[in-house]
């Protein structure tokens, strides 16, 4: 563990911007398709009850 | 065709592979959030700052991982489109459907996270070197697979035609892999391979496996997620045992 508070963590030595905005891009996408999924599912459900 | 006293060939028919893949869902989700959860400990509270790159160094627990799939899914993708043609299985084109999205994220993401850390490191957020460039027409081929199934209204053809693009695409793949090795390029090379010591601390690789591993799970699961969607979107087209319009099968998918 080499951060000392979490200012340091988050300032990723001077790279945060950087570092914080490829993992949030990555945690948006992934959430996003989720989500997307799950609606377009209840959907498709909706539509076809009688099929699933 | 059995194997480990399970005989698979039942789940290429759509009326047992639909539960099947309901049930693998939930278990592929929580083991990606287990792993993913993992890494990203290691990753940023155990692995040590790199002595070059300094903190910028941790993108690349998210960019190798994003990329590898990028590849990984590409093929996995062409495989099941190529067994599609050659064996006419709808279920087969549906896979590859069902993974060409979530192929194509991990695509973008790569680029992504990539100019993220070739910013800091190498002062440009983009330069056309064979690895990206390479990596950048993999985005335009999954782009080009999914665009041209939605562009033929007949669901048979769509598959066929998206099935023989993205089964030439399958080039790409090695060049892409290779290109650090063939050409110069500023991308540096591998840091994992399997004949050589890895060139990096055991935590560090540790947290990049774990990654890996939990995304390849994500993308089982979202994967299967979107197959039974297309499956109830597609099916229920036929089980009515009306002609469906082509208004329908256009909006099914």
């Amino acid at each position: 563990m080499q951060w000392g508070s979490l200012e340091e963590f988050l300032a990723m030595g001077g790279y945060g911007l950087y570092v914080w905005t490829s993992f949030g891009t990555t945690a948006l996408c992934m959430g996003w398709e989720v989500l997307a999924l799950w609606r377009r599912r209840a959907a498709a459900v909706a539509e076809h009850r009688d099929v699933s | 065709m059995s194997f480990m006293g399970v005989n698979w060939l039942k789940y290429s028919s759509p009326q047992a592979f639909y539960p099947l893949a309901g049930s693998l869902i939930p278990w592929c989700a929580a083991a990606a959030i287990l792993l993913i959860g993992v890494g990203l400990y290691i990753g940023f509270f155990i692995a040590p700052t790199d002595f070059q790159q300094g903190e910028a160094y941790r993108i690349i627990f998210v960019h190798v991982p994003a990329a590898w799939m990028s590849m990984f899914l590409y093929v996995v993708m062409a495989a099941w489109a190529g067994l599609g043609l050659g064996l006419n299985a709808r279920l087969s084109f549906m896979m590859a459907q069902a993974i060409a999205p979530t192929g194509a994220m991990f695509t973008f993401l790569a680029l992504l996270t990539g100019a993220m850390w070739g910013k800091p490191t190498w002062g440009a957020w983009w330069v056309w070197d064979a690895r990206l460039t390479s990596e950048l027409i993999l985005l335009f081929q999954y782009a080009g697979v999914m665009l041209l199934r939605t562009s033929i209204d007949d669901l048979r053809r769509a598959d066929r035609a998206s099935a023989v693009l993205a089964l030439v695409g399958v080039v790409n793949v090695p060049i892409i892999y290779f290109s650090v090795r063939w050409w110069n390029t500023l991308h540096q090379g591998a840091s994992v391979s399997m004949t050589a010591a890895p060139k990096m601390a055991a935590t560090m690789l540790t947290a990049m496996l774990l990654m890996t591993v939990g995304f390849w799970m994500y993308s089982l699961a979202v994967t299967l997620a979107r197959m039974r969607c297309v499956m109830v979107e597609r099916e229920s087209l036929l089980s009515w045992g009306k002609q469906a319009s082509m208004q329908e099968v256009a909006e099914a998918r």
